[in-house]
This record gives structure tokens, sequence and C-alpha cells, in this order.
């Protein structure tokens, strides 16, 4: 015995010499599924300082502009990345968003509901939602891709239809002036930090209005959500077997199967998580602007997949992470909102984003090779 | 009690008209390494998915310890220690050592609700046990990507008896596998049945099984031709009862008659 592991163990010294020349700290980092959005962050940030670092984007207010927007975003992105890394694609994303808002704004005007009972509303009807998307999926076995895309037309179809036939029109205002003293709304409708920012107007710190008060408020509710689900994504990841259940999903289904990984179950929480993620965008937006419009969210489940890719998750499943598409989003956050400060033309916009995208996709590919590479 | 650990008696298996299997009887003592030898369709893996509790025997009966014992699905093969490792191993190359090696049990720590995932114990218990086996993991949140397939084997082949495997099912772990690689995973296997495990080796390679197996059971279209042990035959005897050995002495002949023709010209 002493003498198979002798041999065995001078193998392996070999194995090790050659890791050794192999892995370059370079290389490790190189591994780490959000460098690329990190990194591309940092350069959209030097980019808008040289370019736009006059102009105001840098202000407290515009800060808190772009932030709020990459925020929004962020916030889907988030779900629709554990979902990707889970295996499966969530199209009905804006869709859910668009639904959410009239689940909450209908009963609230039209039903004489409390707000707090139609927000408890959208969020159950976001969690039959996604449950119905993953249920699809899992006993169907049919691609995501072609379920949700179904739940995209028949959410915003519903949206529309539904409200059209209570109300007449395609929006429902009205919501403001419920918010104030509802038990629930303060959690998508409040800004926070208001004491440090009237500090900092008062020593003329940041920019104040003709009556003195300081032009941006506080921190918008959607940052601090964004802020909060960027750190229980990342922990559940990290940090919890069911975060590895997750990898293990979408890595390998039959695999992950095999050893005993509820994978239905894993994947049904992960479509009721974009559903729910989709809920609080819509809360959130929803109070902000104070009516429901049966269009909003249209096309953001593209924008938070995009996020996503570029934060490092592969389409293919198995692979990303929450910090990452965290990043994605603040990426085409800033420049959705820098491009404004810039004598770039703002329809330039979509053309950045899908060269991102593919920049991404290629880079992406090329680590996937590198990480799944035997030696 | 009887001498075996682990009796599958006169087990079928039918897939609508077809027999997928018919009358196979297998028993496995303690320590004891049984091949499974077949040629491609012999019905080896209905074999494995039947012994891993993925199908239900329509036949026969498994005695586990002196126990009968019915399966509804393959946690209860894993629960009472059949560990089953797949021709795909069940592994996710993008993921660690670790992460692969707790798939589905991971450790945990911590308060209910708020529960976390054991990582420095399982990195060290992963590193622990691919180190009992001469492989050494630097560091064990590298990807399997980066393993060697025989490597790759072994995580998975040590990932099962971790897990309380008292029976090891292995499917064809040698077969995508250089001979050097190969070697190092026959090693593994034999270490495991010296230290109290019942293995059942699948495999078509008689030259991988022949070594190390103990006693051979042949597989041809469904039906055991036998159960032998090693002191009792030959590897060329076993060689020639599977489908491929026949056929070959077959196709040995009218080559030579070939030749001959040939050469009269």
């Amino acid at each position: 015995m002493s003498l198979k592991s002798k041999s065995i163990s001078s193998k392996s010294n070999l194995n090790e010499d050659e890791r050794l020349k192999k892995i370059s700290p370079l290389r490790v980092l190189l591994n780490r599924p959000e460098l690329g959005a990190l990194g591309g962050s940092i350069l959209v940030f030097i980019f808008f300082g040289i370019v736009a670092g006059d102009t105001g984007m840098f202000s407290a207010y515009g800060m808190l502009n772009f932030l709020d927007v990459s925020a929004n975003l962020g916030i889907i992105a988030i779900a629709a990345a554990m979902l990707m890394i889970g295996g499966e694609f969530d199209l009905s994303i804006g869709s859910m968003i668009g639904f959410a808002g009239i689940c909450i704004a209908i009963p609230a005007i039209y039903w004489g509901w409390p707000l707090w009972m139609s927000i408890v509303f959208a969020f159950a009807m976001a969690v039959l939602v996604g449950y119905f998307n993953g249920i699809m999926v899992v006993k169907t076995g049919l691609p995501s891709f072609i379920v949700t895309l179904a739940m995209l037309f028949i959410l915003r179809g519903l949206t529309l239809a539904i409200t059209r036939l209570i109300t007449g029109r395609t929006q429902v205002p009205g919501l403001r002036v419920l918010i104030e003293d509802d038990p629930l709304a303060w959690l998508f409708a409040t800004d926070t930090f208001k004491w440090l920012f009237t500090w900092l107007g008062s020593l003329k710190l940041i920019e104040l209005r003709t009556d003195g008060t300081p032009l941006a408020t506080g921190i918008p509710p959607s940052v601090i959500w964004f802020i909060a689900l960027t750190l229980f994504a990342t922990w559940i990841l990290m940090k919890t077997r069911y975060g590895n259940w997750i990898f293990a999903s979408g890595g390998d289904k039959v695999g992950a199967t095999n050893v005993g990984v509820p994978v239905g179950r894993v994947k049904i929480s992960l479509f009721i998580g974009t559903a729910v993620a989709s809920t609080i965008f819509a809360c959130i937006q929803v109070l902000d602007a104070g009516s429901a419009d049966t269009m909003r969210g249209t096309l953001k489940e593209l924008e938070a997949i995009a996020a996503a890719v570029v934060g490092g998750c592969l389409l293919t499943g198995g692979y990303g992470s929450a910090i990452g598409a965290a990043f994605g989003a603040i990426i085409f956050g800033t420049v959705s909102m820098g491009i404004f400060y810039t004598d770039v033309d703002t329809d330039w916009f979509k053309v950045f984003l899908g060269a991102m995208m593919l920049i991404a996709v290629v880079f992406n590919n090329y680590i996937r090779k590198k990480v799944t590479e035997s030696k | 009690m009887s001498d075996y650990l682990v009796q599958f008696n006169n087990i079928s298996k039918f897939f609508g008209k077809v027999i997928a299997l018919k009358d196979v009887t297998m028993r496995l003592k303690k320590g004891e390494i049984m091949c499974l030898l077949g040629d491609n369709g012999a019905g080896k893996s209905t074999l494995i998915k039947t012994l891993a509790g993925v199908h239900k025997p329509d036949e026969g009966e498994i005695i586990f310890e002196d126990n009968k014992i019915v399966f509804d699905s393959p946690k209860d093969a894993l629960d009472i220690g059949i560990g089953t490792v797949y021709q795909d191993l069940a592994l996710v190359p993008l993921m660690s050592v670790t992460r692969n090696f707790f798939m589905g049990r991971e450790p945990q720590k911590g308060i209910p609700f708020l529960k976390t995932f054991d990582v420095e114990k399982a990195n060290k218990i992963a590193a622990d046990r691919m180190g009992q086996i001469g492989i050494d993991v630097r560091d064990p949140s590298q990807a399997v990507g980066t393993m060697s397939g025989g490597e790759r084997q072994c995580l998975a082949i040590s990932r099962a008896i971790y897990f309380g495997a008292k029976v090891l099912v292995l499917d064809e772990p040698t077969s995508a596998l250089g001979v050097h690689q190969a070697s190092m995973v026959l090693k593994y296997i034999v270490k495991a049945a010296s230290e109290g495990l019942a293995v059942i080796l699948i495999t078509h390679n008689v030259h991988h099984a022949y070594p190390v197996g103990n006693s051979f059971t042949v597989l041809n279209r469904g039906k055991s031709m036998g159960t032998f042990q090693k002191k009792d035959i030959s590897r060329e005897k076993l060689l020639s009862m599977m489908a491929g050995g026949e056929e070959l002495d077959k196709l040995e002949v009218e080559l030579q008659e070939m030749d001959r023709i040939h050469n009269k010209n």
C-alpha cells in the first residue's frame, strides 16, 4: 500500500508543478465572472469623467439620477442573473412589471382597497405567475425561452385588456395621495438619508434650489433595494446550500438530479424570484410616478438579460454572479443617463448597448473555455 | 444472516414488449469486486438504473443485508448505501472541486433559517479526501473542468464513498481514459474494496476488468450468462463469452479464409 501511494503522490507532485506554471494570479482574477463588468464600469466612469466631468453629471443630483436608473434596472437584472445561473430565461419580466403595476393601481383606485392590500395582492400575483412559468418549464421540459415568451404576450395582453375593461383607459393615475400613512407603501416610496442631504446643503456642498432646500433630497428607494438585493443574492449564491443548488441546476441538470439536488424546486423558486423582482420594480415606479401605465416595463426583460450577460452570466447556465449583474446594470444606467450630458446624440445609446453585449458574450465564452479546459 | 451484503435475485425489466433484462442474478459479499461485462445493448445500462433505483424491476427482488428492499426513487437507493457513479459522473465542470463534492449534500452551520454553507469545512474535507487517493488538490476552489479524466472519476467515486456508499456501482469508469489514467482509477477501486465495500464494476473492457475483479457476470442480450469466480475462468474465455468475442472469432476465421484464397491466387 505504501508503495502504491508513493507512486501516486510522486505523480501528483508533477501535476502540482504543471499547475503552478499555469495559474497566475491574473488568471485567477480573470476567472471571476464579475471582472468584465467591474472593469467596464470603471471605464465608463473614466470616460464620462473626462467627457462630462464639468456638466453636473457628477453633482449629487446628477449622480442620484443615473444611480436611480441603474438601480431600477439592477433590481430585475439580479433576479434575471440568478435565474440564468440556474439555467433558464425569463422573457416575461417586462410584462410582469406592467401587470404588477395595474394589480396595485386598479384595486387601490377602483375597488377602494387600502394601498398596502393592493401591494400584497400584486406580490401574490407575481408568485403565481412565477410559479406558473416555473412549473410549465419544469414539467414540460420545454425551453424557458418559449414558455416565457408566451407569458410575455399573455401578461401584456391581460394588462391592457383588463385595464381598458375596468377603466376605459390605459393609464391609472391618482395613487400619490394614497401613499401617505400607508403601512407598506413607504418601503417603495421613501427617500432615505434626507438629513445627510439637508446637512450637505446647509454647508453649501451640494446644489440648492432657490428656496434653499437641496436639489437632491435623499437616496431614492430604488438604490436601497438595489444594494440590499445585490448583497442578499450574493450571500445566497456564495454562502448557502440553496446557492450551490442554483449553480448545480444550471451547470448540469441531470447530474444535479442524480446527486439529490431538487432541480425542479430550485428552478420554480428562481422564476418566482424574477416575477417578484419585477413587482418590486413596479411598486417603486408606480408609487414614484403616482400612476400605473399598461406599457410600463416594455423591453425591460431584454435589458435585464443584457445586464446579466455583461455581468458575466453564461447563456448556458451554471456560471455568473449577482455582483456582476449589478455592475452590468450600473454600466447601462450610467451610459443611458450620461449620454445626455455629452454632445453625442442619444440615439447612439442602443448601439452602445448592443456592442457592449457582443463584447461581453465573446469575453464570457473565452472565459468558459479557459475554465473548462482540462489539462 | 447470509454471507452476502447485497443480492439481486432474478431481476427482470420490460419496456413494453421489449425484454430489457431477464432473470439476472448477482450476489456480492463485502470487499468483493464483481465485474459486469457485456457488449453494447446487452442491458448494462438498464441493470445499473435498476440497481440505482431509477427503474423498478418488474420481476425479482433486491435483498440488502438480509432485508428485502423496494426502491421508489434514486434517493432510496442512496439512503440505504448503494452509491452509483454514472458515466457522466454528475460533475459540473464550471463548479469547484468542493462545490461538486458536496453538491446536494452541503454541510451547513448557523442558526435555523439563516444556515450557511460551511465552505471552510467542505474545502477541508474535499481536500482531505482527494489527498487520501493521492490527488493533491492545492486549491479546492479550482474548477473541476481543470482536472484530468481520471481525477474526475476518482472525485466522483470518493464522493460516493464519503456519503456512505456500501455498495459502489461504477458505470464504465475507465472507458474514456488512457492507460495511465485508467490504472489510477482501477487502483483506487481495489483500495475501496479492500476497505470493505462491495463494488459492481460495469465495463466492456475485459483487460481492465480481469486484473481487479473477483467474480465476473456476463450479460448478453438482457440475460445473464452466469457468474464466474476468477479461478474458474480465463481472460480469453471471458472475452469470447461476450457477444463481441464470438463475433471476433467468426471474423478471424473469415479473415483467415480470405487470406488463404488471396495467397492461392
